[in-house]
């Protein structure tokens, strides 16, 4: 049906074009994975030998696994509680219609919008303010406020394919609103809570810039990342970031497969 | 559907009104009370004077700077857009849609993977010994410097947004009607004219808006203008984290982050008004 572009050349260089925006993408990835394997300490080419010496070096450094606790401790609290209010707003926008709803949704949608060093300026000040800064709990807050937004995007997205009589047939089958909720809202939606729980997690995981305003002495990994960056060159930072891409694209690949394998299946359903 | 106030409701409304008034929006507002505050012997003090804004306004490094974040954001905005397009027209246009599920998939990862890292990676490929300095070595050429340069900037910021810009342009190119496109096959339009009289005004809302959120995630970005460009020249977002790390002067760094709040909210009023123009819906 799309016949126009016929021509062989155009085709063949578009679809090229794909995979050279693909290997843009995904080059510091791999060149990461490479040189955590690398025996020489300033990243050239040709390769030196194959060597782990980097990856032990990491695994017996304290200040790693002290980041690496910081962080999941952080990501774990952030997922779930983002979790939390981003089903909620997406649930009320689902639900109800009020005066004032646009202002509602700008303000649960707006956060990642805002420059990540203005954010960590505000919430510095604010939280050293109020006695909050500098510690494990302020990484927590912040994060919360960035990572609530995407779970709230992605619940909404889930519950915009549910039919909203749905759950009034609940009601009218004499469900109480929280047992609907219970038995017709949260099964329909769980794909999307457990994605924005993998994908909350994955942001906290990577957030640096608010995190390294706020944290003090409670360093997240990425920021301890930050501070080597400041130091000098260390295929350390590539068997980290290794280590970082490998978690973070899972928990994406996971959320990815929960929303977007149900999706077909409901798409599929739908057309019989 | 319309219901009175029940505690129902509230119970998942509320919590995150709450939290985005009391940490998201309470904040920014502090960010303006804090700008009128003075420092005196280190300390900081309630106060409501003009000094920080006289003080950073009358500075030209201020200004240089200010000039320089918003030619580079403005530069990235515009190359980005420019190098995402072929990319999502062909996986809009040119790919089967089991394909082009799939490299939507891909460009997903890469948003939520530590850019911080991929900055690193960019150096190893940057350096004067790196991976492209060492590939021109081997036909006698280079090294040519890379690294701390405006390019390497600009790649920095093209990571970061590329993979975002593509999926944004997608998103509205997938939804044109694909009969306009036969129509202007079938009055014998060529192929370059129909990309630029049918394709992209059908598209031109989400042109704009990814545009948009290039220039914002660059005009904020820190990471790559220090790590790639160098740190030199100095950029608002540089000017913010110095200023706000090097000791007390919180105010004058608060100044800056609000002029660039106003600049983003000026740009975005004019992109979303351009986005829109003409349109009655």
């Amino acid at each position: 049906m799309n016949d126009f572009n016929r021509n062989r050349f155009v085709e063949f260089g578009l679809r090229f074009y794909i995979l050279l925006s693909f290997a843009f993408v995904f080059a510091p990835i791999a060149a990461s994975f490479v040189f955590s394997f690398n025996s020489d300490r300033f990243p050239s080419i040709p390769l030196g030998t194959f060597s782990t010496e980097w990856y032990v070096a990491v695994a017996t450094d304290p200040l790693v696994w002290e980041g690496l606790r910081n962080t999941l401790f952080v990501g774990l609290f952030v997922a779930v509680v983002s979790t939390i209010l981003g089903f909620g707003a997406a649930y009320t926008d689902f639900r109800y219609r009020f005066s004032g709803k646009s202002a509602y949704l700008a303000l649960a949608l707006l956060p990642p919008t805002i420059p990540v060093v203005i954010l960590g300026l505000a919430m510095l000040a604010f939280l050293s303010r109020i006695n909050l800064s500098g510690q494990s709990i302020s990484v927590i807050i912040a994060h919360i406020v960035i990572c609530a937004p995407f779970a709230m995007a992605i619940t909404r997205l889930r519950l915009s394919q549910m039919d909203p009589d749905l759950e009034a047939a609940a009601w009218n089958l004499g469900a109480s609103e929280w047992s609907a909720m219970r038995h017709v809202i949260i099964p329909f939606a769980s794909p999307a809570i457990f994605g924005a729980l993998f994908i909350t997690m994955a942001v906290s995981f990577d957030e640096f810039a608010v995190a390294w305003f706020v944290s003090g002495l409670n360093e997240t990994l990425p920021v301890k990342v930050l501070g080597f960056l400041q130091g000098q060159v260390s295929p350390r930072i590539n068997v980290i970031g290794t280590f970082v891409f490998v978690i973070s694209m899972t928990l994406v690949i996971f959320a990815q497969l929960l929303l977007t394998g149900r999706t077909m299946d409901a798409r599929a359903a739908s057309d019989d | 559907m319309r219901r009175s106030i029940s505690l129902y409701g509230l119970t998942f409304s509320l919590p995150m009104l709450i939290w985005q008034l009391v940490f998201f929006v309470a904040p920014l507002v502090f960010l303006i009370a804090l700008s009128f505050w003075t420092v005196k012997n280190f300390k900081m003090e309630p106060d409501f004077d003009t000094v920080n804004w006289v003080t950073m306004y009358g500075r030209s490094v201020f200004w240089q700077s200010y000039g320089l974040t918003l030619a580079l954001a403005t530069a990235a905005a515009v190359i980005t857009s420019i190098l995402a397009f072929p990319c999502s027209f062909a996986i809009a246009f040119k790919l089967s849609p089991k394909y082009r599920q799939w490299a939507i998939f891909l460009m997903v990862i890469p948003f939520f993977t530590s850019y911080l890292v991929r900055v690193y990676s960019w150096q190893i490929f940057l350096s004067d010994n790196g991976i492209i300095n060492g590939l021109f070595a081997q036909v006698g050429m280079g090294p040519f410097p890379l690294l701390n340069t405006v390019f390497a900037t600009m790649i920095g910021y093209l990571t970061l947004t590329f993979p975002l810009v593509v999926l944004l342009q997608l998103f509205s190119l997938i939804f044109i009607d694909r009969t306009l496109i036969e129509a202007a096959h079938n009055l014998r339009c060529g192929r370059i004219r129909t990309v630029f009289a049918v394709v992209i005004p059908s598209a031109r809302v989400g042109l704009v808006i990814a545009a948009l959120f290039c220039f914002i995630l660059s005009f904020g970005d820190f990471v790559s203008p220090v790590y790639l460009g160098g740190g030199d020249p100095t950029t608002l977002s540089i000017l913010i984290t110095d200023t706000t790390k090097s000791g007390q002067q919180w105010p004058r760094a608060a100044v800056i982050a609000l002029t660039m709040i106003a600049t983003l909210l000026a740009v975005a009023f004019a992109a979303v008004g351009f986005a829109y123009k003409g349109r009655t819906k």
